[in-house]
């Protein structure tokens, strides 16, 4: 595999400073630009040399449990007139597509000599995973959580601590993930000479949105050559994922961005950046970001942990103004309908993130999503970490 | 105002720039500098409470050769917890970056004024727009911490079209190639981060603060103020044996939070400045 220099329409690398037409870039504290830079030429020295990629093939293979399969849901395609085929990063090691971007992540922090990984974690799936891939390479790990999700998502605290890894729940602001990015930034910008920032979308500082996407357009590789066996050598008419940050999004739209597919994020309606949000500048890139009329940024709200941010990878906003990706989005109450639909059609218990995905097709299908259409959802994660929660809300 | 040219390399910056004349700032600190005084610049956040412009007064009558106003935003995190609790106490009292740009029109101070802020709300004002606003209500310069050299060029070239200088911040993590490209964009002054680190109180003074304020200082003949971490009357006085002088942010807006008003803020100042002058 190879870096690939096409345009950044076809998610290829984006221009020098970072940027995917007017968005990206590197706004940060200048204690951090050495280090972004450091970075990036270690990403790019290691992603074009063939042992680096062997050692992460293998982690992902032998470790990650790739390739994930490609799952067709006959019971609720029968109910939903749209054959609908799910991209099963829930039964990734860990339980969801994080562990792509952070097996990689660690195997650079180990190439640039940093013993120390520094995660925010939202819904607590990218705090495991960094947590996982710490003690994997034996590295200290420390993890920011808004201490809001702390509360809610008290299994995966428990989960990272078992790991080995120090959990800090942070009260400042909305003690949510962006206030969690917030600290992680700061104990970057205290600790960079040994630490690497393992963040965990396709967000922040360039080259992060590009590294991210490239860690893990593994799903929509991988997903491209899947739907093809099953559906005769053609591709989805049709590939969802849910938006966050946008990183398993970002990963499945690389592998058919230059298919004739649709592509389509769904975002939380409380935290839609693209819906709601317009251009602005924050956690190191220009994005569109939810802010007031001053350029303050508003708290998101979203039942979901993982979506609960206020801004999108940059490279999303570029996909949505160039048009070659459409962002929709669902509400609380259809997302927790969805997450029993496919739960009783299949057995597939989805996380609360990427059930926003699949109350999107529930809901289009028939009409935005044709009748007869063939349909790929990312199911970017497992939904034992919302259990909890997911009871009390249901009664 | 005089007009000085200096820096003449700065054409080939990348960040562009030209050579624009000197400012209030500069001239002032130069001026200041130059009679062989040591440098006070201290920091407090605007609007913090219904009486902020008379610590801004305050201040300024008790020795300082600047001043810089923070204009608080919803996520600083060039910050620790001090400017924090400030900005967040402000923004919950209804700062508007509008509003405390409008009000310090009205201080009628003797010194040269600087905001301080993130870069969202100068990219959200429009850079024109926020910079005719800092002239017209007389502020000299901006400090945007989240703009380092490669991004800056939008904002600076706005802002010396307007006449407004843009401070640059050099960090412990500077390059040496680097370092001298900062010092050519910078107007004002170089702001160079004594420590690694956010802003904040520090029990001692950083061994990288002097080592900031030689290696500014082996670069450039604009005045070098070292901040972050410096907090203490012996603090400022040890990092201005090497730097033109310091700013001081944290130890004084704590003071504001813990309920002092003008007189507290003049006297901790009056006590940074014998500190210096020692």
């Amino acid at each position: 595999m190879e870096v690939r220099s096409s345009s950044p329409t076809t998610m290829g690398e984006p221009s020098p400073s970072g940027r995917f037409g007017s968005f990206g870039g590197r706004f940060v504290p200048e204690s951090l630009v050495g280090a972004c830079k450091e970075l990036e030429a270690a990403f790019r020295s290691a992603w074009a040399d063939d042992a680096f990629q062997s050692e992460y093939a293998t982690l992902l293979r032998e470790y990650a449990g790739r390739p994930t399969p490609v799952t067709e849901c006959r019971r609720l395609s029968d109910r939903l007139g749209v054959r609908v085929l799910l991209k099963r990063e829930d039964l990734a090691h860990t339980g969801s597509h994080k562990i792509n971007n952070v097996v990689g992540q660690a195997l650079l922090a180990r190439t640039m000599g940093k013993r120390r990984l520094v995660a925010e974690t939202g819904a607590g799936q990218h705090g495991v995973a960094t947590a996982t891939a710490a003690a994997l390479f034996g590295l200290e790990c420390v993890v920011y959580m808004g201490a809001v999700d702390v509360q809610r998502q008290a299994l995966n605290v428990f989960r990272m601590n078992l790991l080995g890894a120090e959990v800090r729940p942070v009260d400042s602001g909305s003690r949510t993930l962006k206030d969690a990015i917030n600290e992680a930034m700061r104990d970057w910008v205290a600790s960079v000479e040994t630490t690497h920032y393992c963040l965990g979308s396709v967000m922040g500082p360039h080259p992060y949105p590009w590294m991210v996407r490239e860690l893990q357009r593994v799903i929509g590789d991988e997903a491209r050559r899947q739907c093809r066996e099953v559906l005769g050598g053609d591709d989805p008419d049709f590939v969802l994922a849910c938006v966050g940050g946008g990183s398993n999004a970002a990963g499945t739209f690389a592998g058919f961005v230059d298919t004739r597919a649709a592509l389509i994020g769904v975002e939380a309606a409380g935290g839609a950046a693209i819906g709601h949000g317009v251009p602005g500048v924050v956690h190191g890139m220009r994005s569109h970001l939810l802010q007031d009329e001053y350029g303050q940024v508003l708290e998101a709200h979203s039942i979901s942990a993982g979506l609960d941010y206020p801004g999108v990878g940059p490279e999303h906003a570029y996909l949505a103004e160039v048009g070659r990706a459409r962002y929709v989005e669902a509400g609380d109450d259809e997302v927790l309908d969805a997450l029993r639909l496919l739960s009783e059609t299949e057995g597939i218990i989805p996380a609360l993130e990427p059930a926003h995905a699949v109350a999107y097709v529930a809901r289009a299908a028939g009409d935005e999503i044709p009748t007869g259409s063939t349909v790929l959802v990312t199911l970017s994660g497992r939904g034992d970490k919302d259990a909890a929660e997911v009871m009390e809300l249901l009664g | 105002m005089s007009r000085v040219l200096s820096d003449a390399a700065d054409e080939t910056s990348p960040s562009g720039g030209g050579n624009a004349p000197v400012g209030s700032l500069e001239a002032t600190l130069r001026a200041a500098r130059d009679e062989g005084r040591k440098l006070l610049v201290p920091y407090v956040t605007g609007a913090l409470t219904p009486h902020w412009c008379d610590v801004v007064r305050a201040v300024a009558a008790a020795g300082a050769d600047g001043l810089e106003v923070g204009i608080p935003f919803s996520d600083p995190i060039m910050d620790g917890p001090t400017i924090q609790e400030a900005s967040a106490r402000a923004l919950a009292r209804g700062a508007t970056p509008a509003g405390i740009v409008s009000e310090l029109s009205g201080v009628d101070v003797e010194i040269p004024l600087a905001v301080m802020t993130y870069y969202n709300l100068v990219f959200r004002s429009g850079h024109r727009r926020f910079a005719r606003r800092l002239v017209e209500s007389g502020v000299a310069a901006a400090i945007v911490p989240d703009l380092p050299l490669d991004e800056v060029g939008e904002w600076a070239r706005a802002a010396d079209d307007a006449g407004v200088e843009t401070v640059m911040l050099a960090a412990p993590t500077t390059a040496d190639d680097q370092l001298e490209a900062i010092c050519r964009r910078a107007r004002g002054f170089v702001y160079g981060v004594g420590l690694l680190g956010v802003t904040g109180e520090r029990d001692e003074l950083a061994t990288s603060a002097r080592r900031m304020a030689r290696r500014l200082k082996a670069v450039t003949d604009k005045p070098v103020l070292i901040g972050v971490g410096v907090s203490t009357p012996d603090q400022a006085r040890d990092v201005c044996e090497d730097a033109d002088g310091v700013v001081v942010g944290s130890a004084l807006v704590r003071r504001l939070l813990e309920g002092g008003g003008p007189d507290e803020a003049a006297a901790f100042v009056g006590e940074l400045r014998a500190g210096i002058d020692a």
